[in-house]
């Protein structure tokens, strides 16, 4: 069996490396993805835009604005003169958020009455805007709490605030600074690494079938199977090392932490591919050319993008979407991914998760082989 | 430039399409599914977050700081642990995504030193939704301290004006109950029709290589302009046909409101659309092969639309390097124009910016794709 099966992968691996723009595009263009991507993925909000309009030009409203000025969270782009102005701004999209603080803030603060901070949000990108809005109020309570501080020792000669009060301390575990490429880098691992896989097995067996050398080989006394292992071992080592590659760019160039251990990494890789490739090799059955290949992959990479957690949090879907997830390798391979990166679990806690792929794996090579058969008789 | 012959080569385009009923179908159905797939499927909004508790005191008042976060639409207490160890283990597990700590002497500070404070340790491998679970828990637990500052007041018999110094009224234009929806599918179709748009013409040219019809085209009296518009007007209409799905699933299926006007959505979408086709058209003239041409032109669109046009990351928010590579795509434009035209209901003389970049797009991709063809012939 094995002497007929060395022959195939030593004919893939000689095809690829006489196919120069093959090898260019496994090596280039997920690089090139990996880092645009990279910088491009993030909802951190930083220097949000805005625009301030201080109707009191009193100590108190200059000291509030100061803080927001001095903010890395804030950018003020335009100091307004009126509310005019200022609905311009927010209506032009030149500012994301806007400031007032009306006039009298200062006689009200004096005299223990509550004044207002006036916010206007522009919603449009509603992850945006609700982070900023986050932001403005912890400096606003920074301010309103300093101010009750300050009152309480000018009048009352008390040191600190005499209400009781309670506040919250964050302990953001795996990333405290909350890095937003520490998320998004491995989760392109796995999602560009789909892409890659399913695409170069689907491809290299439906042009075999169009150019028609696939007959060619069945006429030789090569069993299906055969045929399929000696297929998908070459794409299972080109799969590894493609891996091997963006995971070291998202370990050296953007220094993504890797606290977990690289054998579990390696057994869930392994066995992510091990699914890939059985989903490229099921494509391949049901296509006979490669414009169809082309658009199927289309169809079905779309969703595991979507519905694998990559970027939108799978618990934020409705009932039927998230079970559609459990049928998708990239759900899991992503949680082992981020977890072995990010957590540093070992195989106590991801053994779920590897058994899932495990069992998808299976189902789909056993498929797609009974499928391959069919469709080469 | 003749119209006639224009007219000849959409007709024929018009019956390949037609004799090709499954990528018809595709064309077709692929909005329909995508725009289902994406709208529900892309979603920010945190509902439920569920949170791990870990009561080390066991009061009545940390009893009630737990009734807080438990009535709050945005938490759902999942387990209550009793050592840091079960705790670990359930982030670990992401079994919660946020474990709330109270101390073992919360009541005896709040009462001695009026300030105590309570930990909240957050998983941050997903660093937004740690964020926005901070805001929210952050809210819960300001809203719980107000509470007993109310209580203490109450007994003191003081009034309430006292205790907040300065409060923050915030206004939430454009898209007023801050769901992510309503910012993410007018987006959403300008993605959809940039990879459907793509696919439909990366193939026209190549396709007339691979069968050896081009040289029978050639022969004949026709311009490469009038292959590229007979070629173009098919298209265009079938798309159009998809934008429609498009954005008629968005107003009505997915109640996104429409503030602008109807023929500022018809002149944007035409001029969009027919970028998106001419790319597809140049990919198609520039490489010979189908699946050189569809591949190239799914690589083009996919991932940088859906990543790099503003459709859910914020451009303003990406490195400069980025942000100028933004502006070579051209779905950023159209990402920008129904954004404003849905939420915003702005003016199409407000939008003269992204309409004139894409109108720049659109002559030079028409320049381009007639001196390739030219180019391919000779």
């Amino acid at each position: 069996m094995f002497a007929r099966i060395i022959p195939i992968v030593i004919k893939e691996f000689l095809q690829l490396r006489r196919d120069k723009s093959a090898r260019f595009l496994l090596i280039v263009p997920p690089i090139l993805q990996m880092l645009l991507f990279g910088y491009a993925a993030t909802y951190e909000v930083y220097h949000v835009s805005t625009a301030v309009l201080d109707l009191d030009h009193s100590l108190e409203s200059r000291e509030l604005l100061s803080r927001f000025t001095s903010s890395t969270r804030f950018n003020v782009v335009k100091v307004a003169q009126s509310q005019r102005e200022i609905t311009e701004t927010i209506d032009r999209s030149d500012a994301t958020v806007a400031l007032v603080v009306q006039a009298g803030f200062a006689e009200l603060l004096r005299k223990g009455r509550s004044a207002p901070l006036q916010v206007i949000v522009d919603g449009t990108n509603s992850n945006t805007a609700l982070i900023a809005l986050g932001y403005v109020n912890t400096i606003a309570a920074g301010f309103a709490q300093d101010y009750a501080a300050d009152l309480a020792q000018r009048t009352l000669g008390v040191k600190g605030m005499n209400e009781a009060h309670v506040t919250i301390e964050q302990r953001p575990w795996f990333n405290p600074d909350l890095n937003g490429q520490w998320f998004f880098v491995p989760g392109l691992i796995g999602t560009l690494t789909l892409i890659i896989i399913v695409n170069l097995t689907a491809f290299a067996i439906v042009r075999e079938r169009e150019v028609g050398t696939l007959e060619q080989v069945m006429v030789s006394p090569i069993r299906p199977v055969e045929l399929i292992i000696g297929k998908t071992v070459p794409f299972f080592l080109v799969g590894l090392g493609e891996v091997a590659l963006i995971v070291a760019v998202g370990i050296l160039w953007f220094q993504v932490p890797f606290v977990g251990n690289p054998l579990v990494l390696l057994l869930g890789t392994s066995l992510f591919l091990l699914s890939t490739l059985a989903l490229g090799l099921l494509i391949s059955t049901l296509c006979s050319t490669q414009q169809q290949a082309f658009s199927t992959n289309f169809f079905v990479l779309n969703p595991f993008f979507i519905l694998s957690g990559f970027s939108f949090p799978i618990s934020s879907m409705p009932k039927v979407l998230q079970w559609m997830t459990y049928v998708n390798p990239l759900r899991y391979y992503l949680v082992v991914i981020r977890g072995t990166f990010l957590k540093g679990v070992g195989l106590d806690v991801l053994w779920p998760q590897l058994g899932a792929m495990a069992a998808i794996a299976l189902v789909l090579l056993a498929t797609s082989i009974l499928r391959f058969r069919k469709s080469l008789e | 430039m003749k119209l006639r012959r224009i007219k000849a080569m959409a007709v024929k385009e018009i019956l390949q399409i037609w004799r090709d009923p499954r990528s018809l179908m595709i064309a077709l159905l692929l909005p329909f599914t995508q725009m289902f797939l994406f709208g529900y499927g892309v979603n920010l909004d945190l509902k439920h977050i569920p949170i791990c508790t870990f009561d080390r005191e066991g009061s009545q008042l940390s009893q009630d700081l737990f009734k807080h976060f438990e009535a709050s639409q945005y938490f759902a207490i999942a387990h209550n642990v009793q050592s840091y160890a079960a705790l670990k283990a359930a982030i670990d597990k992401a079994d919660c995504s946020l474990g709330v700590v109270v101390p073992p002497d919360f009541s005896e500070r709040l009462n001695d030193a009026h300030a105590a404070s309570v930990q909240a340790i957050l998983d941050a491998s997903d660093d937004n939704s740690a964020n926005i679970a901070f805001g929210y828990a952050s809210a819960v637990v300001s809203g719980y301290s107000n509470d007993i500052q109310l209580s203490q007041i109450d007994r003191q018999g003081r009034t309430l004006a006292q205790i907040q110094p300065m409060v923050v009224q915030s206004r939430v234009w454009f898209n007023e109950d801050l769901e992510s929806r309503n910012f993410i599918i007018p987006g959403l179709i300008a993605v959809i029709m940039a990879l459907v748009g793509a696919q439909l013409t990366s193939l026209t040219i190549s396709r007339e290589w691979e069968r050896g019809t081009m040289e029978l085209l050639i022969s004949t009296p026709v311009q490469p302009g009038e292959v590229m518009f007979g070629k173009l007007i098919p298209y265009l209409a079938l798309s159009w046909l998809d934008a429609a799905f498009c954005l008629v699933i968005a107003a009505f299926w997915f109640g996104v409101p429409y503030r602008g006007t109807v023929i500022a959505l018809f002149l944007t979408t035409t001029l969009f659309l027919f970028v998106v086709l001419s790319i597809g058209y140049l990919l198609s003239v520039l490489i010979r092969s189908q699946v050189g041409a569809s591949q190239i032109a799914l690589v083009v669109t996919m991932m940088p639309t859906v990543l790099l046009s503003g459709y859910i990351f914020p451009i303003d928010q990406m490195p400069a390097f980025i942000q100028d590579i933004t502006y070579l795509m051209y779905s950023r434009y159209y990402v920008t124009i129904l954004k404003s035209l849905f939420l915003k209901g702005t003016g199409i003389v407000d939008l003269s910016a992204p309409i004139l970049f894409l109108l720049a797009y659109a002559f030079a991709v028409v320049v381009l794709a007639a001196r390739a063809f030219h180019k391919r012939l000779a």
